[in-house]
């Protein structure tokens, strides 16, 4: 599945659009601790997290994910904002939790 | 007598703390603004204190050295101590805990070694804002062991908190001061949590820009200027 075609699912609020609709999503990744996401998280990836500071943004980078979504409601703050607006990150947001979410990502992708 | 107080700013050498925060500027414009008491914290590094000690002796501002230290849970935690020996062997005992990660500049941002006259002399490789191998049960111990005081910051914080990472005070805690970026919540959160009660609480800027780097509005009562009184004064929680 691309970036655009989840976008407009809609299954998830868009928070920023990192202008990447081509990006191929490989599979859902989840994690909180920024230590193993970096080492862990591999290219491609959806990462589903409730961590949303600047740091969160930079780690997707590194790690090249594809997008990040936000689940339990949690936000992105001000300065993780114009990180993911300076470095092109798509993040999405929702009130799910992080199994239920990657859950639902999952079973679309198939 | 009162003091006011910023303990919680970050240098060029955090890989988020903007290349203008060198020492120089930042004890400059605390100098400025008329602050007593300031402490440079980095992200899991003391290595730009020993500059910082030498500017606050010339500019006559007391400082505190030590850096905001990333447990093994991500909790971060202001260890701050009154003389700069001790910052730099906590630091050096830190560096062995490091996970093995290096800093990406381009994604992180630099990690600026200077010197008092804004020198660069060194860059740190390891990511900073990493996790260390310590736990958040070994802090009050170690800090304890090389003569500092721990702080769980911005507490109330959603990302990289005691109260975000761990969800609660841990029953062993024996931490007596902590930091809120917002005071606000101060009633709410030592409702849920009645230990913070028996705590001394701190306000601090954790500016990573020199602009935000606080004004003297928040103040300590110490017996004198001097880093030893602050750090007292940190420890005693009835003032």
């Amino acid at each position: 599945m691309k970036i655009s075609e989840l976008t407009a699912k809609n299954l998830f609020a868009t928070v920023n659009d990192g202008g990447n609709g081509d990006t191929e999503i490989t599979k859902p990744f989840a994690c909180d601790l920024l230590s193993f996401a970096m080492s862990k998280a591999s290219s491609g990836c959806a990462w589903f997290t409730v961590m949303g500071n600047v740091n969160t943004i930079a780690v997707s980078v590194l790690a090249d994910c594809a997008c990040i979504v936000l689940c339990e409601g949690a936000e992105l703050d001000e300065v993780a904002t114009q990180k993911a607006q300076q470095q092109n990150v798509t993040v999405y947001r929702t009130d799910m939790p992080v199994f239920d979410a990657a859950l639902m990502l999952y079973k679309e992708m198939q | 007598m009162k003091l006011s107080y910023d303990l919680h700013i970050h240098s060029c050498l955090s890989p988020c703390g903007d290349n203008d925060m060198l020492p120089s500027n930042i004890v400059g414009m605390a100098a400025l603004k008329g602050l007593d008491v300031i402490a440079v914290t980095d992200h899991c590094s003391c290595l730009n204190c020993p500059a910082v000690a030498k500017l606050a002796e010339a500019y006559g501002i007391t400082a505190l050295f030590g850096m905001e230290l990333t447990t093994e849970e991500e909790v971060h935690i202001l260890c701050l101590f009154d003389r700069l020996e001790k910052a730099m062997d906590f630091g050096s005992y830190v560096r062995t805990q490091y996970l093995d990660i290096q800093n990406v500049p381009e994604i992180f941002g630099e990690q600026l070694i200077v010197d008092e006259d804004d020198n660069i002399i060194g860059k740190e490789d390891t990511l900073l804002i990493n996790a260390t191998q310590i736990g958040f049960e070994f802090v009050h111990g170690l800090t304890e062991e090389y003569g500092g005081i721990m702080i769980p910051a911005h507490v109330e914080k959603k990302a990289n908190s005691l109260l975000a990472n761990l969800g609660a005070v841990p029953e062993e805690s024996r931490f007596t001061c902590f930091e809120m970026k917002h005071i606000g919540y101060r009633d709410e959160i030592c409702e849920k949590h009645p230990y913070f009660r028996n705590c001394k609480m701190i306000t601090n800027s954790d500016s990573h820009y020199l602009e935000y780097i606080n004004e003297p509005v928040n103040f300590i009562e110490a017996d004198e200027k001097s880093a030893q009184a602050v750090l007292k004064a940190l420890k005693n929680i009835n003032n």
